[in-house]
């Protein structure tokens, strides 16, 4: 019997209510909910989080590595798009 | 018997249920086929070896002898054990040992539930913190009887004999002995004919989705509750008990 391996789901888990979800990991599963399961099982045993998403890998559409230069670097020499030169009044906590 | 009495002996069958089906379950560890579902199998386990402590000592308590958890659980012999005869049956294949989890969490939902209202506050205690646990556990073994059962023609005649074989040891869940009636009299305890109906809407709804058959109400098996058990449960102790019986009060 040939060895059919389980499609594999990326995890996003929202630690408490109010940020957003992050990337954990990954999980094999046959189908959606036993991801879902997995997840759970193997990312949130020691209280992680309050929220679950996954997400077939294979939905994912991620950026080709060899086009990096082309994607990223333009943004690398133009500092005035960070809002370095403005102060920051006090008191404000989550800029 | 007074109803004290009957309610530790009703307190050490939860234990020893939860107690035999966890050292079951963690026989599987490491030789699960998916490593994700290895770690569910052995979470549940882990979920299943806290509630018999918790259960181990409020028994302990109640009894008032001095026997702590470790005594209850490594100290008594086969014939002291009150647990289902279902949960001490050997793991055979994954649908086996799926069915036994399946057939006994639809039961033990419920009677947690039921738990949850009884008048001995540190067992309806227990029964909150368990029923939550126990909650997704069913969820888990329900998804797996669906998928395998209405999976593929392999996968549906296996976990349809799984069902048939385990079928024979569900009547003795729902038969009413003195040490039940008298926790329902005293305690507000579960109605056994209640929660019988409640466990067949379940598994009923979960078989048809599954696309398997109920087995026929034939020939049922019982005893556990008495402590006549299956040639297995001796094994099982033997194994599980080895440690505390060679090196008696051992620590790490």
């Amino acid at each position: 019997m040939s060895k059919q391996e389980w499609p594999l789901y990326e995890v996003f888990i929202r630690t408490k209510s109010g940020l957003s979800h992050r990337h954990a990991g990954s999980v094999h599963a046959a189908d959606d909910q036993m991801a879902l399961g997995n997840a759970r099982d193997t990312y949130t045993r020691r209280s992680e989080g309050v929220s679950l998403w996954v997400v077939r890998s294979d939905s994912i559409v991620a950026s080709d590595p060899a086009e990096t230069s082309a994607f990223f670097e333009p943004a690398e020499d133009k500092i005035y798009r960070h809002p370095t030169f403005y102060k920051i009044p006090d008191g404000v906590e989550n800029l | 018997m007074t109803s004290d009495e009957a309610l530790i002996a009703y307190t050490l069958r939860l234990a020893d249920n939860a107690l035999i089906l966890s050292q079951r379950m963690l026989e599987t560890v490491a030789a699960e086929p998916e490593l994700e579902e290895e770690l569910a199998n052995a979470n549940f386990a882990l979920d299943f070896i806290g509630q018999a402590r918790m259960l181990y000592t409020h028994a302990g308590e109640l009894e008032g002898q001095g026997r702590s958890e470790d005594d209850l659980a490594f100290m008594r012999d086969e014939h002291e054990f009150r647990s289902l005869l279902l949960l001490e049956q050997p793991n055979g294949h994954f649908g086996d040992a799926l069915v036994r989890q399946f057939l006994f969490e639809a039961f033990y939902l419920h009677l947690l539930e039921s738990l949850t209202r009884c008048t001995d506050q540190g067992l309806s205690a227990i029964a909150v913190r368990a029923l939550k646990e126990v909650q997704y556990h069913f969820r888990h073994s329900s998804q797996w009887m669906i998928r395998l059962g209405d999976g593929t023609e392999l996968s549906h005649e296996r976990v349809q004999g799984s069902l048939s074989d385990a079928w024979r040891y569900t009547g003795e869940m729902f038969v009413a002995d003195d040490v039940d009636l008298a926790m329902q009299k005293n305690f507000d305890g579960p109605d056994l004919a209640d929660i019988q109906k409640l466990w067949r809407r379940d598994v009923e709804k979960t078989v048809a989705e599954a696309t398997l058959t109920l087995p026929d109400d034939e020939w049922m098996v019982s005893g556990g509750k008495q402590g006549q058990h299956s040639e297995h449960l001796g094994f099982l102790l033997a194994e599980m008990q080895y440690l505390q019986r060679s090196f008696p009060g051992v620590t790490w």
